[in-house]
């Protein structure tokens, strides 16, 4: 497999690794993640029940509260906060909330996320330089996008 | 985005983690909205005081915070009266949590004045062009709008990253371009006090987010301003306004006018009004000052009440600047058996939702405390408002006109 390395725009600097997990949704971290889980608490969302702890999550953008700003802060503080983000494109609760939670965030990559990315790939996002890369596919993979 | 040599420092952490987190968050929120540089601001005013609106999550990252701010900044609301607390019945444990958030924004330099008409306080003026950071929906309006001042609406974090750098991306209405009018408003009859109120309430949800330019029949005062402003912020996102002929820029600038223009008619402004008739129930308590009492709407408010006694519970909100310096309308409010509050308001404390029916003489409050508070809103003057406290109504009959 070639490396697959996409060019986007830095947020929020640092750099982590983790597994995708994708939401179609937008997310609003002020009542539709528990914080002291990371659990989607949100009834309906395509996430509902899941743990973003530790994963690069992918989402639209954010929605809700500008509260929604601290509870990333919460998340990391609690362990549970995803451990990078990738958005089509930003606004500014999940902005500030990833640069005060120190969560690297890259948006507005060169290609759509949800065309080359699936849930288990393993990927970096390097935030301070504006890239994510593509480590390692998930094997095996048979769910559709 | 460009960056001075010593902005590119501070952004490489060299001016330690505050100001590196604090520039980090200009400088995405600048790129998010295309701006071109950082300009220098002239104060800050700072949301997400109420532990209330902001909870354990705000006061954790706030506690977490070192360093000293560079501008004039105070605060929002806070949940409650900060030195008389007990009297609106707040629980101990809240007033714990709201100390806490209180004392890490004085850690960091912070006036410990909590209020949305900063542009009351001695030392806190602001002049026309003004750059600032501000964040309170009304006081940000009453800036751009009534003083000719520039600011955009800011969260807590990037109010607060201002503050700590004494600077602010360069975007939305601190350029020009942002501040001409888009949608224009008529009123073809001539408008008083609380009828201002009324008319920000039914704008703000017909300009959304747009810059709308009044034409009025008569010229409002800054108090009917104030209410015009704060109620478009409420009902919809208007964070600047003009009232021809009156408000500054429209006196400095030639305004074309926009292609959209809506006449709004008194039956729309009645309706307003009818939340008093149409209300289930009598109101529980009534409450003025959103935004905050001026000096002028104190002295009424006592001159209103001169002699009389409430029989229902009755709050009049004000700044603690105001209430200082004007401590012979406070006697004469309170003599009657009302409550002047300081430091929060009726939609930000947690005092009012123990009732479930509040007269307000504000349309940013008519629009915020059923949600906020889970209790019904009815709207009526601050005469109608007195009127209610001290049982001289003989029937439901609100508004002023």
């Amino acid at each position: 497999m070639v490396p697959i390395k996409l060019k986007g725009r830095t947020i929020s600097r640092g750099c982590a690794k983790g597994e995708i997990l994708l939401s179609r949704d937008p997310i609003s971290f002020l009542g539709s993640v528990d914080p002291k889980t990371g659990v989607v608490i949100e009834e309906n969302h395509v996430l509902e029940g899941k743990s973003i702890q530790g994963k690069v999550l992918v989402f639209p953008q954010g929605k809700g509260s500008t509260v929604g700003s601290y509870v990333m802060y919460q998340l990391k503080k609690n362990g549970v906060a995803p451990a990078a983000i990738i958005n089509l494109e930003t606004e500014p609760i999940v902005a500030v909330g990833a640069i005060i939670s120190e969560i690297p965030l890259v948006d507005m990559l060169e290609r759509n996320p949800y065309e080359v990315l699936n849930n288990g790939d393993l990927v970096l996002v390097n935030g301070s330089r504006g890239y994510i890369e593509l480590i390692k596919q998930k094997t095996g993979k048979t769910e559709s996008k | 985005m460009y960056l001075t040599k010593e902005e590119e420092q501070i952004l490489n952490g060299e001016a330690g983690e505050t100001l590196r987190q604090a520039i980090e968050i200009l400088v995405a929120l600048g790129d998010i909205y295309g701006a071109d540089r950082l300009i220098p601001i002239k104060s800050a005013q700072i949301a997400g005081v109420s532990y209330k609106t902001i909870g354990d999550a705000g006061l954790e990252w706030i506690s977490d915070l070192q360093g000293k701010v560079k501008v004039p900044t105070i605060l929002n609301p806070a949940g409650m009266d900060l030195e008389n607390w007990k009297r609106l019945r707040i629980s101990p444990d809240f007033a714990e949590k709201q100390k806490l958030i209180i004392q890490a924004y004085e850690k960091l330099g912070i006036k410990c004045e909590c209020t949305c008409t900063p542009y009351t306080l001695e030392g806190f003026d602001v002049g026309y062009g003004d750059h600032l950071a501000w964040s309170e929906s009304s006081a940000v309006s009453y800036a751009n709008s009534v003083l000719g001042a520039r600011t955009n609406r800011e969260g807590g974090p990037s109010a607060l990253s201002a503050a700590l750098l004494g600077k602010t991306a360069n975007y939305g209405f601190h350029l020009d371009e942002n501040r001409l009018p888009e949608i224009l408003f008529e009123v073809e009859y001539p408008l008083e006090k609380s009828n201002y109120g009324a008319l920000g309430y039914v704008a703000g949800k017909l300009a959304g987010n747009r810059v709308p330019i009044f034409h009025l029949r008569n010229s409002p005062d800054v108090d009917e301003l104030k209410a015009l402003g704060a109620a478009m912020a409420a009902s919809g996102a208007v964070a600047l306004y003009h009232v021809e002929g009156v408000t500054p820029e429209t006196r400095r600038v030639d305004f074309k006018e926009p292609a959209e223009k809506i006449t709004i008619e008194k039956k729309q402004l009645d309706e307003v009004y009818e939340s008093l008739n149409k209300a289930c129930k009598e109101p529980e308590l009534i409450t003025i000052g959103c935004p905050h009492c001026s000096a002028a709407e104190l002295e009424k408010a006592a001159e209103l009440l001169k002699g009389k006694t409430v029989s229902k519970e009755f709050w009049v909100f004000t700044s603690r600047g105001l209430a200082k310096r004007y401590p012979e309308y406070i006697r004469e409010i309170e003599k009657s058996g009302a409550k002047v509050v300081c430091d929060t308001c009726m939609v930000v404390s947690p005092a009012t939702n123990n009732y479930s029916c509040v007269m307000v003489n504000s349309g940013k409050a008519l629009a915020y405390v059923p949600g906020m508070c889970g209790a019904q809103a009815i709207y009526g003057s601050m005469e109608a408002c007195i009127k209610e406290a001290v049982g001289e109504t003989t029937n439901k009959a609100g508004g002023s006109y």
